[in-house]
């Protein structure tokens, strides 16, 4: 069946260079929302939370609800909103340098309590809004303003850390291949617990990796997704730096666990309580 | 006939004085007594020396004092520390079994010996020494059998037994007498404030543990079924003011807790809350010195920071309760202020209204009612930062039909797009500053101020937080009058002029090192006269405050 799209824009300028891997993920992320308004969401229901950062401008182009965080914290953010009100669709748009260096701890715990909020870390691997640092996610080596030599310090591979801090939805997604980051997004919002999604995101202007994956990425199957010993293969094949000939995208690992929200508040909706009268010592 | 007594209960860590310390206070409290309970421990699990001390007295009692009538010690170390405190007619009462002293004054109970044979284990002990006090006291065993039935849940049978042993092994000294008024509860500073937020409707709590506002936590997370609220422990206190916020964006009232080196990890939350028009509550409990401090001690080392922390520029409510009536009282005010301004705020209290033990007057919860903010009337198009007359933009949240509710950190516009031109930055900045103009306005309805002692004296002294307690019974004492600024941001000008009038001699009392009031005074003209401060942790005692005052 085609669906039509729905109309999400606002009138805010959009403000990303050209050929910015921003829009391949804003094009995804509309195609996957008005799928998911024409399965009859309600569109209030949603709200999308950013933080600081090239990616986190998407919420000014999206005429949704949405929450601009600080840098770092917009997964701490979304979590009390989820909290606050667990029937609300909670979706993270943030950068490697937000999720991955200043605000590590809150990816780390949200994933550890299995709290049912998606991420999306749009992963163009520098800090592009300050003009070309290294994150977490930046290759050994990396020539930015802050390392005119190299960064000496060795890249880590997020998907190897939310495996170990229990995600229960860990995927890959390539900002340029639309149509598959589209169907991740909506099986990662559709997941009922913790869904993360790391995005390559080639930066044109401070890291342009178009070549550099186009060359390597592929589509994984969807096979074996509850065995976390057949992710860890999966994930091995490439640890986010300039080796490697082969990069997987698509689902890692996905396994069903009762969700943070539903074991806190048995059913309670916080923001929806009725205001009590009598208080007993 | 004494109607104002001073009990401590002493021993090491682990050793039960707290509890010990707090049945005895319902023993008095139970007769009709006022109390207040001073409790003083160490930051370890085991070990040192902790000790409580009760104050039971016919009227309301807001502090300890320094003379003891009744030095109870379950080890040698608390007479050793606290026999120079002890009255004249005083009376040490000592585990017999621990200690060996020569005052033939001094009542022994066989704590252990007791505690053996009826087949104990050796915490018990403290339930023998309880009940050897309440003999001593003249407190029939009826009553002290009703409170032990309730207090003790488990091993209630070998408790009762101990209990009744050592009622029965003890001589009798003298007869309290119960008074001809209503028994109030006791609760921690901490309770009382929990209570007052949650009849002020709040939904949600989030906390990081950290002396001395865990107990907040802990209370809220025993009792969040009965109140029907939800109460969560997270990461840090980052996520913690991050994710409150993004609760209050929902719409649930929510408050935070923690102490300052918590706070000051929380600021970050006090810029966003300020910039996305977002209410947040933050409860400062403070203890003494920078960094790791004096963990579980007071202070009132916050005040300035309290009131300047997080960058940019913020208006916030800034609200020092003195006693736990008070914490409960404001606590809930602060809750409907911060809705109705969506605006941060903080109720800076301390380590001695957080956990001392009041009697409580339930009355004041009948003061606080949940009182609904400004909400969107649905017509048209909903804006977030609609920019209206007051500077005050109803409400709507995700999730509402026809709602698009864009919060955002950035400078925005109405609808909540981010803005960079002068034009927009500088008319959202208005807008906010007409709604702290509305905040001031409020702070002159309220009462931000409280007189106490000789409202007419021409010296004054001037108080705020916990130090009201022992600076209270001095003024009263002593004939002067004493000012209490409750609200301290917006700073309540007109009404502080007003508590100035007829007042010659301005004497500042806090316990911070750097006299942080006098700070604040200045910036509205107002010179103290003389300063005295405390930093030794250990909050001013009612005697101390006399003596030196009557050098000025």
């Amino acid at each position: 069946m085609v669906k039509k799209n729905i109309n999400l824009d606002t009138y805010a300028k959009n403000t990303w260079c050209p050929g910015c891997g921003n829009f391949g993920i804003l094009a995804a992320f509309k195609m996957a929302i008005s799928s998911l308004l024409t399965d009859g969401l309600p569109k209030e229901n949603i709200v999308v939370v950013s933080g600081i950062g090239c990616s986190s401008k998407i919420i000014d182009y999206l005429n949704l609800n949405s929450f601009s965080s600080l840098h770092g914290r917009p997964i701490a953010s979304a979590e009390g909103i989820k909290l606050g009100n667990p029937n609300l669709k909670v979706i993270v748009c943030a950068g490697d340098g937000g999720t991955y260096n200043e605000g590590i701890s809150h990816l780390i715990h949200a994933a550890k309590r299995n709290i049912d909020i998606t991420v999306l870390v749009h992963n163009n691997r520098n800090f592009a809004l300050t003009t070309g640092q290294f994150t977490a996610t930046s290759p050994e080596g990396f020539k930015g303003k802050s390392t005119p030599k190299g960064s000496i310090e060795e890249q880590f591979d997020p998907i190897k850390i939310m495996l170990a801090s229990k995600a229960t939805f860990i995927a890959r997604g390539y900002s340029a291949k639309v149509e598959h980051l589209k169907n991740l997004i909506l099986k990662g919002v559709n997941h009922r617990g913790f869904s993360f999604i790391d995005i390559l995101q080639p930066c044109v202007s401070f890291f342009d990796t178009y070549k550099f994956y186009n060359e390597r990425i592929f589509e994984m199957k969807s096979e074996n997704l509850t065995s976390e010993k057949e992710a860890l293969k999966k994930i091995n094949q490439w640890g986010y730096g300039q080796k490697g000939m082969k990069i997987p995208i698509g689902i890692f690992y996905k396994i069903q666990k009762p969700t943070y929200e539903k074991r806190l508040l048995k059913g309670l909706i916080p923001s929806k309580r009725k205001k009590r009268i009598k208080v007993t010592i | 006939m004494k109607k104002d007594f001073s009990i401590l209960v002493g021993g090491a860590a682990g050793e039960g004085s707290r509890k010990a310390g707090l049945m005895i206070a319902k023993l008095f409290s139970n007769l009709g007594y006022r109390i207040f309970i001073y409790d003083d421990y160490q930051s370890l699990i085991r070990g040192g020396h902790s000790f409580s001390q009760i104050r039971a007295s016919n009227k309301k009692v807001l502090t300890h004092r320094k003379k003891i009538d009744f030095l109870l010690a379950l080890d040698e170390t608390t007479i050793r520390k606290h026999q120079a405190d002890l009255d004249k007619k005083g009376v040490i009462i000592y585990n017999s079994d621990k200690v060996s002293i020569k005052d033939e004054n001094a009542i022994g109970i066989a704590m252990e010996t007791i505690v053996k044979k009826a087949g104990g284990v050796s915490i018990m002990g403290n339930s023998a020494f309880i009940a050897g006090f309440a003999k001593i006291i003249g407190i029939g065993w009826k009553t002290l059998e009703k409170l032990f039935k309730k207090e003790f849940k488990k091993s209630k049978g070998v408790n009762l037994k101990i209990a009744k042993k050592a009622f029965n092994d003890t001589k009798n000294l003298i007869k309290i007498k119960k008074l001809n008024q209503k028994s109030l509860s006791v609760l921690t500073g901490n309770e009382a404030l929990s209570l007052g937020a949650v009849k002020a409707g709040l939904d949600f709590y989030i906390a990081y543990p950290m002396t001395p506002a865990t107990g907040i936590l802990h209370y809220l997370a025993a009792r969040k079924e009965d109140f029907g609220i939800a109460v969560a422990q997270l990461e840090n206190e980052v996520s913690i003011v991050n994710a409150a916020i993004g609760a209050s964006y929902t719409g649930a009232r929510t408050m935070v807790g923690t102490s300052g080196g918590g706070f000051a990890l929380m600021t970050e939350g006090l810029s966003l809350a300020a910039q996305s028009e977002i209410p947040l509550v933050i409860v400062e409990s403070q203890r003494m010195s920078p960094a790791t401090g004096v963990p579980t001690y007071s202070g009132q080392g916050d005040l300035l920071f309290a009131l300047t922390a997080g960058h940019g520029d913020i208006l916030r409510f800034v609200i020092a309760p003195g006693d736990a009536d008070e914490a409960c009282f404001w606590a809930g005010k602060i809750l409907n202020l911060s809705w109705k301004y969506q605006t941060p705020s903080i109720l800076l209290i301390d380590k001695e209204i957080s956990e001392s033990t009041f009697s409580f007057d339930k009355n004041i919860l009948n003061k606080i009612k949940y009182e609904k903010p400004s909400v969107w009337d649905k017509d048209g198009q909903y804006l977030r930062y609609k920019n209206t007359k007051n500077g005050i933009s109803p409400l709507a949240f995700p999730g509402e039909k026809n709602v698009i509710s864009k919060a955002n950190s950035y400078e925005h516009d109405e609808f909540g797009i981010t803005v960079e031109d002068e034009k927009s930055t500088e008319k959202m900045q208005n807008k906010r500053l007409r709604k702290f103009k509305e905040m001031k306005k409020e702070v002159n309805k309220l009462e931000a101020i409280k007189i106490y002692g000789n409202k007419y004296a021409k010296k004054a002294i001037i108080v705020w937080g916990s130090t009201k307690g022992p600076a209270k019974e001095a003024a009263e004492k002593l004939g002067i009058k004493m000012i209490q600024p409750i609200i301290l941001e917006p700073f309540p000008k007109k009404q502080m002029k007003e508590a100035l009038r007829g007042v010659n001699k301005l004497i500042l009392l806090e316990t911070n090192a750097l006299g942080q009031m006098e700070k604040v005074l200045n910036c509205y003209g107002i010179r103290v006269d003389r300063k005295i401060l405390k930093y030794n942790a250990r909050p001013f005692l009612p005697e101390e405050i006399e003596k030196k005052l009557s050098k000025f």
